[in-house]
């Protein structure tokens, strides 16, 4: 698990409701069961964790934790 | 594969809801008796879910002047606004709005939804950024995908979030826009505007307030909470609808930039959809002067929106905000017992909203009242005496669990 992918499942924690074993393959929304509401609060949380801008726009082609973490990772490079 | 198999989750949940205490989505008002009592199932159903906060939809001069459109302009408009659907009436309304609302220009929209669609695409493009709320209307958020902008959000009412989050956008070029609501149509609370106010003055964004559930209801003239709050200057677009205080259907945005009429040109649901019927463009024009002429409306409403929370308050429910305001929402521990005691209060005579996640912030189940200012005492006292048998009882509760 890259350091980014761990972070991450560690901020996914509180929103995992049904024990899902969090990795980098998870699927935020459907496999944790949680709505498009509640998917953009946790990237609030990711967003602040990391102090980066991660814009609704690219949430669409973001399914997985792996997903996300590219996102990430991108975007702290740049700041 | 079959397009609508991935219904089948809402199905299940429709029929679960239907389950535990009726078809919450599905009421059908069968007769109107006034603005605030309707036949459903049969019955004679006081309405506190209504969002007809200045009770006006059966005021008899807006009811003559909507006869009066019907015959003179016939019964729809039959084309878009920049075509031939444009009537007298349309521009008669865009000008007495303006003037109302204090500001050089006024468009109207066919719905409140599409004036929100129409406005964010219309002001931000693909080069801009739009900060919204977290708690924004839908409207708003499927404004903000419309316009192709870069869509940031930031914590609900929170202007330090909001600061912050400008500081990580500093380097943008493009324009930046921020949309905040008057009164939040779940919860009730207004923006905290002079806070953001402050915030604007330091990163130099241009804001919009949709007024959609404070228009009518807020201020000295009614207008919303921008007007309460005396800072209209500070706020370039108003949006509102008609579907609420002015009893009607239809939307409006508002500004005094120079350009401001050229939106017309540039907002996709304002070009490719049919104007408004004359009838309801008539009946918003009669309720706007009423508005206007009688501001004993909006204290009444003050008044009952005040009986209702402290009734409340005083049964110990958890409401969603702790300021009086005519959205009282009552929280309520979980999807199974918010539908039972919805179902046990519309049985009892009294109708409200049921609002559930993903349409509710924090994941919050609510039984949400609109009062209006056409209640009387007794209808509200009735209102807040069945959330007392029902809800503070914890009637949803047991039929949950048992
Ligand atoms: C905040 C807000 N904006 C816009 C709208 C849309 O208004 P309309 O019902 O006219 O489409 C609503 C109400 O539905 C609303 O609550």
């Amino acid at each position: 698990m890259t350091d980014t992918v761990s972070q991450l499942c560690k901020l996914l924690e509180p929103f995992n409701t049904n024990g899902t074993v969090l990795s980098a393959a998870t699927d935020i929304s459907t496999d944790l069961n949680i709505d498009s509401v509640t998917v953009m609060d946790f990237v609030m949380e990711v967003e602040d964790h990391f102090d980066i801008e991660i814009p609704l726009n690219v949430l669409s082609e973001t399914r997985t934790v792996a997903d996300l973490a590219k996102v990430v990772e991108a975007r702290t490079k740049k700041g | 594969m079959d397009l609508l198999a991935k219904l089948a989750t809402i199905s299940d949940r429709h029929m679960r809801m239907k389950a535990l205490g009726g078809d919450a989505v599905g009421v059908v008002n069968e007769k109107l008796i006034s603005p605030t009592r309707a036949l459903i199932d049969g019955r004679e159903t006081i309405l506190a879910g209504t969002n007809n906060y200045m009770g006006i939809t059966f005021d008899a001069e807006c009811i003559a002047a909507g006869q009066k459109a019907l015959a003179e302009f016939g019964t729809g408009t039959t084309g878009s606004r920049i075509a031939n659907g444009s009537f007298s009436l349309h521009r008669e309304l865009e000008l007495e709005f303006a003037t109302f609302l204090d500001r050089k220009h006024c468009i109207v929209f066919t719905t409140g939804y599409q004036a929100n669609l129409g406005m964010m695409s219309g002001l931000a493009g693909a080069r801009d950024t739009i900060y919204l709320d977290a708690d924004s209307h839908s409207s708003i958020y499927d404004g903000c995908t419309l316009s192709g902008a870069k869509l940031v959000r930031f914590r609900h009412n929170d202007a330090a979030d909001l600061d912050k989050r400008l500081a990580r956008g500093e380097a943008d070029e493009g324009g930046k826009l921020v949309v905040l609501e008057g009164i939040y149509s779940m919860m009730g609370d207004r923006a905290p505007l002079a806070d953001f106010v402050e915030v604007k003055k330091k990163h130099g964004f241009q804001l919009l307030v949709d007024e959609a559930h404070s228009f009518g209801v807020l201020g000295p003239h009614g207008r919303g909470l921008a007007d309460e709050a005396g800072l209209e200057k500070e706020v370039d677009f108003v949006v509102g609808t008609f579907s609420k205080s002015v009893g009607a259907i239809g939307g409006f945005g508002a500004g005094d930039h120079p350009y401001f009429e050229y939106l017309r040109y540039a907002m996709r649901p304002y070009m490719f959809t049919a104007s408004s019927s004359p009838a309801s463009i008539a009946t918003s024009l009669a309720a706007i002067r009423k508005l206007a002429a009688e501001p004993q409306r909006r204290k009444k409403l003050a008044e009952n929106s005040a009986r209702l929370f402290h009734g409340f308050k005083d049964l110990g429910l958890e409401l969603g905000c702790d300021v009086v305001s005519p959205v009282v929402a009552v929280r309520c521990p979980d999807e199974p017992s918010t539908i039972a005691m919805w179902g046990a209060l519309l049985k009892a005579g009294v109708y409200v909203n049921i609002a559930l996640p993903p349409g509710t912030p924090n994941k919050l189940c609510l039984l949400r009242c609109s009062v209006s200012a056409a209640h009387s005492d007794a209808e509200i006292d009735r209102i807040i005496e069945l959330f007392g048998a029902v809800v503070a009882q914890g009637h949803g509760k047991k039929v949950a669990n048992g």
